[in-house]
């Protein structure tokens, strides 16, 4: 139980952050067209932004299945790397059934928290930490779907950087003590900062950015730290 | 529109279901290891960096909630602190500065 509350604790900031960002999901796509259960069921079923926000483009657009499916794949591509990533931090002794719910909710957020913290992942902290991001991202797009205006927009703007400063959070104590960690991250930035700006590069998703800078700064942390962390 | 949502879901789902059901070894490769160990970090930054800038209302707004957030984290505050703070920050700023 206390590793439960925990685990809400830790959630808590990612819900916020998912509340703003779901409701701009719901808002956008009812404004676009959408029935507005159908704005919701997308956010339950699929608990992902970017992917959402494009796949509901495609549908709204009137796309076929298959450049739908092609999307998806391509921007939810990284949640592969992490559940790999995941499978060698969670309890090994985590049953089937049990793995199959944990892994509809590994999102960026709910990863990263769980991805550093230390120690092993057991099922109960992972429930935790996902129930209260789940309803808030659902309830965000309900509210965003059915109304346009119940939180004022100073407020929304405001929330739009919690999701961010949780990021922060996660990363600045471990950078404080670890050279490696600090390489790392700075690595990324400048890989995440050449494909936004730089002409070409820029045209590839999101999706993709984000998949070769965390690729290519862990692979280049690897090789210069690996032989550290393993004797330190 | 039923049928499309279903794909949606069920790519989505596929995609993160996979590696964490299937994959149970423990991998013992020190490479590997430091790899998997700095992912969370590598997309954190990434994600936080630009997006940050342009997720307020405005590119001030949001460098001061990012400074706010710098300040409580490098004091090893927690998670909803840093968060919260770095969003009041913003709204502060937005409602009396900008």
């Amino acid at each position: 139980m206390k590793k439960f509350i925990q685990g809400l604790k830790d959630g808590l900031p990612i819900a916020l952050g998912y509340l703003s960002v779901s409701f701009t999901f719901g808002l956008k796509t009812v404004i676009s067209g959408m029935p507005f259960f159908a704005s919701l069921i997308i956010s339950m079923t699929n608990l992902t932004s970017a992917g959402q926000f494009a796949g509901a483009d495609i549908i709204l657009a009137g796309g076929t299945i298959l450049e739908l499916a092609i999307s998806m794949f391509i921007i939810n591509i990284r949640y592969f790397l992490m559940s790999f990533s995941l499978s060698q931090k969670i309890e090994q002794t985590i049953n089937l059934p049990k793995r199959l719910i944990m892994s509809f909710s590994i999102t960026d957020e709910i990863y990263a928290v769980s991805a550093a913290k230390i120690g092993k992942i057991d099922f109960k902290y992972f429930m935790g930490l996902a129930i209260l991001p789940y309803i808030g991202w659902s309830l965000g797009t309900l509210l965003g779907a059915v109304s346009g205006n119940i939180l004022p927009e100073t407020l929304r703007t405001a929330l739009g950087l919690a999701i961010y400063g949780m990021f922060i959070a996660i990363v600045i104590p471990p950078a404080k003590k670890s050279r490696s960690v600090v390489t790392v991250a700075l690595t990324a930035i400048a890989i995440s900062l050449l494909f936004r700006f730089t002409p070409v590069l820029n045209s590839l998703s999101s999706g993709w950015i984000i998949i070769i800078a965390t690729v290519g700064a862990s692979a280049i942390g690897a090789l210069l730290f690996a032989k550290e962390e393993e004797n330190g | 529109m039923a049928k499309y949502i279903f794909v949606m879901a069920a790519v989505t789902y596929l995609i993160r279901m996979l590696p964490l059901t299937f994959f149970r070894k423990q991998i013992n490769n020190i490479y590997v290891k430091a790899f998997l160990k700095y992912i969370p970090y590598a997309v954190l930054s990434a994600m936080t960096i630009p997006d940050i800038f342009y997720s307020t209302g405005s590119v001030y707004s949001a460098l001061a909630g990012l400074a706010c957030a710098l300040i409580l984290s490098y004091l090893e505050k927690g998670l909803l602190t840093v968060s919260l703070a770095a969003c009041a920050v913003v709204y502060v700023f937005e409602q009396f500065l900008l």
